[in-house]
């Protein structure tokens, strides 16, 4: 595709333990176009993180090694560089926010100076410039008094007022894409709210890409164009915001979806939890990821890993599941007694 | 009323002349067997005000009352033996709340050892019946909490509150940490447990739909002071005060459509330190309703329906 700025293809991460390889990431491809995001959802330990971890480079290694996979940034191979080659483009082509704003940044340096190193590194900028600059950058994250704040050590700030400081930094180098890993899981949802409307004017004025990884369904709703459902090291369903929704084709995204009430779920209606536990990355299964938890899995789940099948022609609506195989049984009635379940009350 | 609280104050010194006003003055009643959820910001002292309640805080002024007998201000070593009978509690972070270097066995079992109407070998089959009713194996007992995950731990701290069948629990945020499909599962585990024992919970946690579903009646804080009381549903699809409004619209909804449609206006600003709060409302610089009046009194709480309270001028 042409308008894609990054294309992942067939990315494979794995770890040295004592314990043996885990292998973290198994086979993911995804692109990013240019203005929109793309949200990652799946549990802890889903391989979300590392998979966005090892597009920036920034995986130990050892014990970390990309075992596989190309991924492509305006054309132009991304994994793999030397580590110089590596900087000139970290931080400036992508910029990336972290889930803890608190230990991501340097306790030791003012929050202007750690924004200005950035240029100075980047940019070549001399000190007093960056600094201005950095000034200029903490007010479009719309924190007050900014010339005051960028004095001001990490310590000295909110969590909120963290976040806003570390999107200031990625932002200093006007990259195309912005990573930001569970930028809002340590907040409250009123700074929450706060910092995704930021993100989301950001990339209006920006003209940014966003891959936002998160486990909460709510903020993919919120921010996501498309998504990726990943489980176990794989993405098993991805499409855009409104086919992972309302036409789920997963059972994992279904399980998800059910396990947290919505707004007209009452008491009377049980959560339904995923029973199990994912499995070992130790040891993957040759099939399905999800075979052991699936409610509707079948013998061939167990042995054979099904492809990703299109759900219909004209979209891009995949499923890594066998009942959406084009030979499997018809599908739709099964999956939809949990659906209309689930969205029954929408309907009055 | 099962529980009961009149003025509650829980006060900090944090220094010369500083005072950290973590909860000011709260008054709330939870009946027999109902789950009360308590929702706001961290720093709102909502975790200050479970804790001062079950006597894990010394309390600073005001009284609290189980049974309709008072609890003392400060806890001795014999009220704690006397209360924690019947007052739990489950901790947040499954991970810091158990000792590391205890086994499930001594961590489950703990507390009725304490007690000390149990033999060593009843304690073991209590805890062993009680891992089963958690969901975990009875030969877990012999590992350490680093050997389960995060799920797995929050049931450990489930079981070492309930296996002494105690009458009031306060669950501090007990799903924040966990996954999406394991919240679930200890929801259903909870709620299973309380009608199985006839359990009172306060339910305190800042996922609001949680609470929503979780909860009979909802208790929003905001700086140590209660701002609106009420049927969790009231509460939260008819919100009065400016605050809750505002909060519940913040809340995001798993819902695309839904978000696209929502007029989206992020609270501004953020809590404010509640060191030396003087008098008026303690919203008031945040909220978009803000009169002078505001700034000089402090609110009442006034009664807007039968089971619904609301603290702010808008009402009084």
């Amino acid at each position: 595709m042409t308008d894609s700025i990054l294309e992942v293809t067939d990315l494979s991460v794995e770890f040295a333990t004592y314990g043996g390889r885990v292998k973290a990431v198994r086979g993911v491809s995804f692109d990013v176009k240019a203005g929109e995001t793309l949200a990652i959802v799946g549990e802890s330990g889903c391989g979300k993180s590392v998979t966005v971890q090892s597009l920036m480079g920034i995986i130990p290694m050892p014990p970390g090694e990309i075992t596989g996979g190309v991924a492509k940034l305006n054309g132009k191979d991304i994994l793999g560089l030397t580590s110089k080659e590596a900087n000139e483009f970290r931080g400036v082509k992508i910029g990336m926010i972290f889930q803890d704003p608190m230990t991501s940044l340097n306790p030791t340096m003012t929050i202007g100076d750690q924004i200005a190193e950035t240029l100075m590194v980047h940019r070549g900028m001399g000190k007093k410039d960056a600094f201005d600059r950095a000034i200029e950058l903490l007010e479009k994250t719309k924190i007050s008094e900014a010339s005051k704040r960028a004095k001001q050590y990490p310590f000295e700030f909110s969590g909120g007022m963290l976040q806003r400081a570390m999107i200031a930094q990625s932002l200093a180098c006007n990259p195309s894409l912005l990573i930001a890993d569970e930028p809002t899981t340590a907040l409250d949802v009123t700074i929450q709210a706060q910092i995704l409307e930021l993100m989301s004017e950001l990339q209006r004025t920006e003209n940014m890409s966003i891959i936002l990884i998160t486990h909460d369904l709510a903020v993919v709703a919120r921010m996501a164009d498309r998504v990726a459902v990943m489980y176990a090291g794989q993405i098993v369903e991805s499409g855009t915001v409104d086919e992972i929704f309302y036409e789920s084709a997963h059972p994992y995204t279904l399980g998800l979806r059910a396990a947290m009430p919505s707004n007209k779920t009452t008491r009377e209606k049980k959560l339904t939890p995923i029973l199990g536990s994912p499995p070992d990355l130790f040891h993957p299964p040759t099939g399905c990821g999800y075979f052991a938890r699936c409610p509707y899995a079948m013998k061939s789940c167990e042995k054979m890993l099904p492809p990703e099948c299109l759900l219909t022609a004209e979209s891009n609506h995949q499923s890594r599941c066998w009942l959406q195989h084009p030979d499997a049984p018809r599908v739709q009635e099964l999956f939809q007694p949990a659906r209309t379940q689930e969205e029954a009350p929408d309907a009055g | 009323m099962l529980v009961k609280t009149e003025n509650l104050k829980k006060h900090f010194q944090i220094g010369r002349g500083q005072n950290l006003h973590a909860v000011d003055g709260l008054s709330i009643e939870i009946a027999e067997n109902e789950i009360l959820g308590l929702v706001g910001e961290s720093g709102s002292g909502k975790s200050t005000f479970g804790k001062t309640l079950i006597g894990l805080h010394p309390a600073t002024s005001g009284k609290a009352y189980y049974k309709g007998e008072e609890l003392p201000q400060r806890f001795t070593a014999a009220d704690h033996l006397k209360y924690s009978r019947e007052l739990q509690m489950i901790f947040q972070d499954p991970y810091s709340s158990l000792n590391p270097r205890m086994t499930v066995l001594d961590i489950v079992g703990e507390g009725i050892s304490i007690q000390g109407q149990h033999t060593q070998s009843q304690v073991k089959e209590l805890v062993a019946e009680w891992l089963i009713k958690v969901g975990l194996n009875a030969d877990h007992m012999s590992r350490y909490p680093h050997e389960f995950s995060g799920g797995q731990r929050q049931r450990i701290g489930i079981a070492r509150a309930m296996i002494i069948e105690p009458r009031f629990v306060v669950c501090d945020e007990p799903i924040s940490a966990l996954d999406v499909s394991v919240q679930a599962q200890v929801i259903n585990l909870l709620d299973e447990l309380k009608s199985s024992m006839g359990l009172t919970m306060l339910f305190i946690a800042h996922d609001l739909s949680m609470v929503r579903y979780v909860s009979d009646r909802m208790a929003v804080m905001y700086l140590g002071t209660l701002v609106e009381m009420g049927p969790s549903d009231q509460v939260f699809f008819e919100p009065q005060h400016p605050y809750t409004k505002l909060l519940i619209e913040s809340n995001p909804e798993p819902d695309p459509r839904l978000e696209r449609e929502r007029g989206f206006v992020p609270i501004q600003g953020e809590i404010t330190s509640p060191v030396n709060v003087g008098a008026g409302c303690r919203f008031a610089d945040r909220c978009p309703s803000m009169s002078e009046q505001c700034q000089r009194e402090t609110p009442p709480i006034t009664q807007i329906a039968s089971d619904h309270v609301v603290s702010c001028h808008l009402f009084s």
